[in-house]
């Protein structure tokens, strides 16, 4: 955990005496029954939401991962809260993972779900909880059953002077869809380290921002360590919200820039 | 395991102390593969393991091993996953002949093609060079996934890297002529091995029969290639790497078509912009159905492949700045 302790034992604190101060929402509050039957769901419920917020399960919020992921390095997830209508943020957590948050988005104008890859230390649930307009969280997940390690291992790339030199760099395509609209996958070339193998300090993607050519955003995605090396992203765009061209920007914690255009 | 219930963890901790416990106990029991050679042709033997994924209760015996006992002594190709193996392999083979090990094959570097190597004198050990590489480079790595995965039959085995560096050609030993045929596609060096005095082809893991083929190392369409030149060689016995021996060129055929299909549908999933999640929600169609664990294998098949295909079909757009 990059939480310092005492952070972390005041948020516990914090999220109980919410709780205690609103016991008729307790009551209504479905969380006890965690569908996917996860010892750290109650942990997980306070580090990741704010006191008092509405935290619901939701069948509408769906994560497509596979049950059993043999690259722990490397793991194909996406989420879908397209059921849910307008969603203001969807954030992706692992509660086994020793870096629990690993993607925070907010798809202004982008339908409301995300492809990516993550790294995971060991078997774990893999959920998203969408923020709604009205405040409450829907919370979906799928387990994911892998041997491990992929958070403590260093990157390939940071082993090899190959990233160095394209550090950024970002390839990607836009697609026509067939039920309407168009689908941006984009890869950008990036070491990604945790910061959990020794000797290798966190370096990860910390910000992009998918828009349109004339700049109206469209996606921001919050990247966190447990993101997967040379990230690929797929963003689906409404048939309202095409736009002759996209552009992507951001920059890592160090401060590099990433600034592309996407051309179709 | 699909869920952990809540408090495994504790109690897991504890089954892993006691599992721990046992191991080490268990590991001073012989644990027996229950070899059993096959004699396929004249001289011929062939072990053939289980078509399933490495697991504790095989403890890695999921591969075909061989040996040619010739007048000069035994040619044997490839070890084993295991030390273990390896010994066991050796005490099969003292049974049928008295004659010394001259030649140990490693067709290439894959943990259950070459970790019974230690069973064997150094000096007989030999494979490709781009095998010998990849045993030194990769045999720690390979060895410690295996230790993972099939557990207590592992126990005191390392890897050994073949001392001796094989080249493409004929190679007479005693009253067997061998041709030695380096390919390249399940991995970056693929030896297959045709005995010209009795027509077996030993083809390594550029074949499998009704056992989907796995692709850690591969590239497709070189692999493809090396499988058309196989089908050439003229055999009359096939001993893939994995499955049982053919006397016909089905498991050739049923392998490029496997191969075939992995490589245009990750392609085509590329170039129709799939995420990698709907890429493994495709299942292979029923006519590959009969292959052992091929659920298994495509999803870590796609796991190993498509991000190269995907890197192609983002990279098309060339002139972009
Ligand atoms: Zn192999």
């Amino acid at each position: 955990m990059k939480i310092p302790a005492i952070a972390a034992v005041l948020l516990a604190c914090a999220c109980s005496l919410g709780q205690a101060a609103a016991p008729a929402e307790r009551r209504t509050d479905p969380l006890r029954s965690d569908p996917l039957d996860s010892p750290r769901w109650a942990d997980m419920r306070k580090e990741m939401f704010p006191a008092g917020a509405r935290v619901v399960f939701d069948e509408r919020v769906r994560v497509t991962a596979p049950l059993t992921a043999e690259n722990a390095m490397n793991v194909p997830v996406s989420v879908d809260a397209g059921a849910l209508g307008e969603v203001q943020e969807i954030l992706v957590f692992a509660d086994f993972n020793p870096i629990v948050r690993i993607v925070r988005f907010e798809p202004a104008g982008a339908y409301p779900g995300l492809g990516f890859r993550i790294k995971l230390q060991q078997s774990t649930p893999v959920r998203a909880a969408a923020r709604t307009a009205d405040g409450s969280w829907h919370v979906g997940g799928a387990w994911v059953n892998t041997a491990g390690g992929g958070c403590t291992l260093p990157s390939t790339g940071s082993s090899s002077p190959e990233w160095q030199k394209r550090l950024g760099e970002v390839s990607s395509r836009v697609w026509e869809r067939k039920e309407g609209g168009e689908r941006v996958r984009l890869r950008i070339i990036h070491p990604i380290d945790t910061g959990l193998a020794a000797g290798i300090p966190a370096f990860f993607l910390q910000d992009l921002l998918l828009a349109d050519s004339t700049g109206r955003p469209l996606m921001r995605i919050e990247g966190f360590e447990p993101i997967a090396e040379n990230p690929v992203f797929t963003v689906d765009i409404p048939a309202g919200r095409t736009a002759a061209g996209y552009r992507v920007s951001g920059r890592d914690n160090n401060g590099n820039a990433i600034s592309a255009v996407i051309e179709k | 395991m699909k869920r952990l219930p809540i408090a495994t963890l504790a109690t897991r901790s504890l089954i892993a102390a006691f599992t721990l416990g046992w191991t080490l106990l268990l590991s001073a029991v012989d644990r027996d593969y229950g070899l059993s050679p096959v004699k396929i042709a004249e001289d011929t033997w062939v072990l053939t393991g289980r078509s399933e994924d490495f697991s504790f209760s095989n403890g890695g015996n999921i591969v075909n091993t061989a040996f040619i006992v010739t007048r000069d002594g035994v040619v044997v190709i490839d070890s084993g996953p295991s030390r273990l193996y390896g010994e066991q392999l050796r005490r099969s083979i003292a049974r049928l002949t008295d004659k010394p090990v001259r030649l140990v094959l490693n067709t290439h570097h894959h943990p259950d093609h070459f970790l019974g190597n230690q069973a064997f004198p150094a000096g007989t050990l030999a494979a490709l060079p781009a095998t010998i590489n990849g045993i030194h480079d990769e045999g720690g790595s390979l060895n410690e996934n295996m230790y993972r995965l099939a557990g207590d039959w592992m126990a005191g085995t390392d890897p050994v890297t073949p001392g001796r560096a094989l080249a493409a050609g004929p190679l007479e030993i005693g009253d067997h002529r061998f041709e030695l045929i380096a390919l390249d596609g399940h991995t970056d060096a693929d030896l297959a091995v045709l005995d010209r005095s009795t027509g077996v082809l030993f083809a390594g893991d550029l074949v499998f029969n009704d056992r989907a083929p796995t692709t850690p190392h591969a590239r497709l369409p070189r692999w493809q290639a090396a499988l058309d030149q196989l089908e050439k060689t003229g055999f009359r016995t096939l001993v893939p790497g994995h499955g049982p021996v053919a006397s016909d060129a089905g498991p050739i055929r049923q392998t490029r078509a496997w191969l075939a299909w992995l490589d245009q549908t990750l392609r085509r999933a590329a170039d129709d912009g799939f995420d990698m999640t709907e890429v493994l929600a495709i299942t292979p169609p029923a006519e590959f159905r009969r292959l052992a664990v091929v659920e298994a294998e495509y999803r870590r098949s796609v796991g190993q492949l498509y991000p190269a295909y995907e890197q192609r079909a983002l990279s098309k757009e060339a002139g972009r700045p």
